[in-house]
């Protein structure tokens, strides 16, 4: 069974009412729980906060590095920001994929989904290329420790949207498969957290790789 | 005696237990008053200053430690049952709590002031002037030092010089005028009783540590870093060094042998002789 | 009511292996741990059996050795190179993957649902394969006792650049590292995937009635617990990432220039060693406070239900758990006061780790205020319950020595804080986790573990951990170093040589005392007495409401609803010494 598919009214969007006063012991399947909060929610929520404890620490080591009187700064390509552009845009799709469900368009949501997945593979396709270009104009991983750094978060970074492809796979074949709907979107709601959080690191690691 | 008030059933494994808190009690007063093994006997100014703090603290330990392994002991003992009696249903004493919480945060400030002063007086005050200076540089596994010689000036280093059958270990530049009075020992440091001696600690290849027990002097040796330790020696005689922070393989025979001369003429003289063997005259 | 079986939760039978082995029941998978976890504790003990023989009779030749491990024991003696691999590897295998492994692993599995009346945890799969994850990370981690080269020799804290440099800077530094690296990657891994699992079950699975501050503080400290290992140990993932990368790609995060490796001049610049002991220990506290976090929660709840008392003052229990979570993420640089680190932070983690002194002080008063006016019932649990809080304050009190910046120049890196650790870090969990398995084994297994054996562990446990770590107080002082292969090759650690020996055989028989808790252990799973009642110990929390052992599902067809907070023992007043927490108000008279 998959992790983000727990279909939980309780503190998703719609359904019925929470009984008052809270009841039911909040067992899979069984009444609502007196939390507020979904079980799969609490635990997407959980699995950002560990993300961002990695990338914290990651990116306090660039910190502490960015010090040393030795710091040799890179240029990077523009291509880092075209694939800048193309992540933005790709929670953009995913917002509106959110919003086509909440309206039961299931045209227009699977059209979302269908870019979103697009722009999340240029995005990775574009980092990839993105470090050939580096290495083949001899920006090598070894080469100074701002291009270390470099190479090592978007590389950590890439990983973790790889993943939030995956989920999106997931919501995908649940959107194709017509068990989306306006009333039970819980995955899709999940997965585009985890997606534009992913977004927000990327936009906190390219100010700080380029501006810091 | 049935309701939970007063004491309870007097059992066997309860004043068993009572008697090991008490058998403990007697073995770490014995241990700690008595003093059978003890720190290294004291050589440094520096050292009877972190020798007061650990007794600062070894006191007040000592009696929290005495208090509560004292007390668990004798409640333990008293407040045995079979399992079928009540106890007491109280189970909150604000007054009490709030007491004993502002006490240890009390006792834990003073004792963070007194450390603090020894702290400061050790990183925060600088050597007098006219220390004595040495380069020490660790590495696996062996400790070299540099002495700058009569003319007071370290000669220039240079890590491309160092060679590898131990004969230049931290590099030195012979060519340099300021190094044909340099003496790099291996192994074996001086310093003179009474003068303050400015160790400069260095590394070829990992952390090392400098540990001087009788002197009280612990400094990591960190590749990349040069750091300052400074120390005064109260006693001449001979004294070990050893490495402190594991290093590999061979970390346990990083030993080094510090002398200390009665005179400054003495480690002159040390380092000129050991210089004039070195170079084969 | 409950019925005399726990009915099956609507599943269909499943055979053995689905029961008993790729379960999702957190039942099984918390007993799953628990075993590996011993297995590992024996492996883990066994390199300190043969560590505390070289330290005892430095450079002796053993033959059997010699003839059984001729690499190790080339000459029949102990190659100094494989001593500090056996530090290394003790250390690792005893702090991760047995002391986190029980306490969180095993405990929280079996417990949680349990004690907060929910049926499983809230991703029963993902809980399977956290147990899966965390085996293979076992079987990692031992391999690298096996490699060419061995395992690697810079101790579990693996500071660079020693850790950095791979085989250059000595044997076991090449494949055995890496195995070393791969390893904990994976158990960081498990340990996320229970993290999330125990925190989102303990926030939104609690049954009807099971407030926060109805929860026993065994909950309290499982739910802490997991919070702080999802903050720290992508910590320890992040260095773990950067450390490959200076040793398999070239990288200089940790690595400065100017290092001389065997006679080479590495090409490496810009790196810093000390940004690998900042993030190490910025996990590295909240670890420790990891693994006795659990084990104070549950031996207060054991050392009540024994008390037949309430522990006293449950709220500053709770917040003082909560505040030493919290202060364990301000406190690392103690363990760097002489690494080179500027001497102004020196001060400041000097400052912040003796007011972590202040709510661990609180709960040794809080479980003497239990123990007041208490009834106790000597079990084995309630006897290792009570050793715990011997050995936790005397291993609390040595910290305020190594707290004490000024102090700690000389203690760092000596036997002083080997004697801390242990006491503290090692010996009181395991006292807990002794409590907790002779507590909770009828729950378990349907079967009691044998008192009279059990006895027999904690007097001989309880004598030998002091004859052990005592002793090494005293050692610290003299000044012997940790890691050290051959004491006697310093003059000044000479007078320490009979105390080794002391140390070493006391060692050996503590070793031998816990073969009689393993067979009792085994043997009772099997053959020991039968539990003929759901409650055998007269206890409170939910747990005790179902049967021995619990049936899958839990609670048969109908969840408890919670009326009272989990220590209403001796209530004034009721008919009997305890009052479980499903009985209304009122009820307790009846």
């Amino acid at each position: 069974m998959p992790v983000l598919t727990e279909d939980r009214i309780a503190g998703g969007l719609g359904g019925p009412p929470r009984l008052d006063p809270p009841s039911g012991d909040g067992g899979r399947g069984e009444p609502d729980s007196s939390f507020p909060v979904s079980t799969s929610q609490v635990a997407t929520w959980l699995l950002m906060t560990g993300i961002a404890m990695l990338f914290a620490g990651l990116t306090s080591a660039y910190i502490v590095l960015r010090g040393v009187p030795t710091w040799d700064s890179i240029h990077l390509p523009p291509l880092v920001w075209g694939n800048t552009l193309v992540l933005i845009a790709s929670s953009l799709t995913f917002e509106l994929a959110r919003r086509s469900v909440k309206e039961d368009q299931l045209y227009l949501l699977r059209m979302w989904l269908g870019l979103t997945a697009i722009l999340g593979i240029a995005f990775v396709s574009g980092q990839v290329l993105l470090w050939t270009q580096m290495t083949a104009s001899g920006l090598l991983l070894t080469s100074t420790l701002h291009s270390s750094f470099f190479y090592v978060l978007s590389g950590v970074h890439a990983v973790h949207i790889s993943g939030g492809l995956i989920g999106l796979a997931v919501v995908s074949v649940k959107a194709w498969s017509g068990r989306l709907s306006s009333k039970s979107f819980e995955p899709l709601r999940l997965c585009a957290t985890y997606w534009h959080f992913m977004g927000g690191v990327w936009l906190y690691l390219i100010l700080l790789l380029v501006f810091a | 005696m049935a309701d939970g008030n007063g004491p309870g059933r007097i059992t066997i494994a309860g004043l068993a237990f009572a008697f090991m808190m008490l058998v403990l009690i007697i073995i770490s007063l014995w241990l700690f008053i008595a003093k059978p093994w003890w720190f290294p006997e004291l050589a440094s100014v520096r050292g009877g200053d972190i020798d007061s703090v650990f007794t600062a603290v070894l006191i007040v330990t000592g009696i929290a430690f005495i208090g509560v392994q004292g007390v668990l002991g004798y409640f333990v003992a008293r407040y045995g049952g079979r399992g079928t009696e009540k106890a007491g249903y109280w189970h909150d004493n604000p007054k009490a709590e709030a007491g004993l919480l502002i006490g240890t945060a009390v006792i834990m400030t003073v004792l963070v002031f007194m450390g603090q002063r020894v702290w400061a007086s050790i990183y925060f005050t600088d050597a007098p002037p006219g220390s004595l200076e040495v380069q020490v540089t660790g590495e696996q596994f062996a400790w070299s030092f540099h002495y700058p010689g009569a003319d007071g000036v370290f000669g220039r280093t240079d890590a491309k010089l160092i060679t590898n059958d131990g004969t230049n270990p931290v590099g030195l530049d012979r060519k340099d005028p300021a190094a044909k009075d340099d003496l790099v020992s291996v192994n074996v440091m001086h310093a003179v009783v009474g003068k303050a001696v400015k160790v400069r600690l260095r590394s070829k290849d990992v952390i090392h540590s400098f540990f001087l027990p009788h002197m009280r002097v612990k400094q990591d040796a960190v590749p990349g870093m040069s750091i300052l330790v400074w120390l005064e020696p109260t006693r001449a005689g001979d004294f070990e060094l050893a490495c402190a922070e594991l290093c590999g393989a061979g970390h346990y025979r990083m030993k080094a042998k510090l002398v200390v001369d009665k005179t400054e003429q003495d480690l002159n003289n040390w380092v000129k002789q050991t210089l004039a063997q070195q170079t084969g005259n | 009511m409950q019925v005399e079986h726990a009915t099956e939760h609507a599943h269909p039978q499943l055979g053995f292996w689905r029961k008993y082995v790729f379960s999702t029941d957190h039942k099984i998978i918390g007993i799953q741990y628990m075993i590996t976890a011993m297995a590992m504790a024996v492996i883990g003990g066994l390199l300190s059996m043969l560590m505390r023989l070289q330290l005892a009779w430095p450079s002796q030749a053993w033959p059997a050795l010699g003839k059984l491990l001729p690499v190790a024991f080339a000459g029949n003696i102990m190659d100094p190179g494989f001593y500090v691999s056996l530090v290394t590897m003790h250390g690792t295998i005893m702090v991760f993957f047995l002391f986190t492994a029980v306490l969180t692993g095993a405990f929280g599995n079996f417990l949680i649902p349990l004690q907060i009346g929910a049926r499983d945890m809230a991703f029963p799969f993902l809980n399977a394969l956290s147990y899966w994850v965390f085996l293979l990370s076992c079987i990692v981690i031992i391999s690298a006792l096996f490699v060419a080269g061995g395992a690697p020799l810079g101790g579990w804290t693996a500071y660079a650049p020693l850790s950095a440099l791979g085989e250059a800077s000595g044997p076991g530094e090449g494949a055995g590292m890496t195995l070393w690296i791969t390893a904990l990657g994976l158990f960081t891994i498990s340990g996320l995937m229970g993290g999330l699992n125990y925190v989102t079950t303990i926030l939104t699975m609690r049954t009807k009635g099971m407030s926060m501050m109805r929860l026993p503080l065994t909950q309290w400290s499982l739910l802490i617990t997991a919070v702080l290992g999802l903050l720290a140990f992508p910590v320890l993932l992040a260095a773990a990432i950067l450390l490959t990368f200076d040793r398999a790609g070239g990288t200089s995060f940790f690595i400065p220039s100017g290092i001389i490796m065997n006679n080479r001049l590495l090409g490496n610049s810009g790196g810093h060693p000390l940004l690998w002991q900042h993030l190490f220990w910025f996990f590295g506290h909240p670890e420790v406070y990891i693994v006795i976090l659990p084990a104070m929660g549950m031996a207060s709840d054991i050392l009540s239900t024994f008390c037949r008392k309430p522990i006293f003052s449950y709220k500053m229990m709770v917040y003082s758990m909560v505040s030493i979570a919290g202060l364990s993420f301000i406190v690392w640089g103690h363990h760097m006061f002489v690494s080179g680190m500027s001497p102004f932070l020196g001060s400041v983690f000097t400052m912040t780790t003796l007011v972590i002194a202040v709510p661990s002080a609180v709960k040794t008063f809080n479980w003497l205020g239990t123990i007041w006016g208490a009834r106790i019932r000597f079990t084995t649990a309630a006897l290792y319950s009570i050793g715990f809080i011997s050995v936790f304050v005397s291993g609390g009190l040595s910290g305020i020595f190594l707290g004490s910046s000024a102090a700690d120049i000389y203690l760092q890196d000596t036997y002083f804080v080997v004697a801390h650790f242990h006491l503290v870090m090692a010996i009181a969990p395991l006292f807990a986790a002794f409590a907790g398995i002779y507590y909770w084994f009828p729950k378990m297994f349907g079967r009691f573990m044998n008192e009279t054996l059990g006895k027999v562990h904690f007097w001989g446990s309880l004598i030998g951990v002091y004859a052990v770590f005592f002793p090494m107080h005293i050692i610290g002082i003299m000044g012997h170093m940790r890691r050290i292969y051959d004491p006697l090759f310093y003059d000044f650690l000479k007078p320490a040589a009979g105390m080794n020996i002391f140390v070493s055989i006391s060692a050996f028989a503590l070793a031998s005392v816990q073969l009689i808790f393993l067979a009792n252990f085994f043997i009772s799973i099997f053959a020991g007495k039968k539990v003929k009642e759901n409650n055998p110990w007269h206890a409170t929390t939910l747990e005790w409401e179902t049967p021995c052992p619990t049936g899958h599902g839990n609670f048969g067809d109908e969840l408890p609803v919670v009326h009272r907070w989990a220590f209403d023992y001796s209530v004034p007043g009721a008919k009997n010494d305890y009052v479980p927490q499903t009985i209304p108000p009122g009820g307790e008279k009846v």
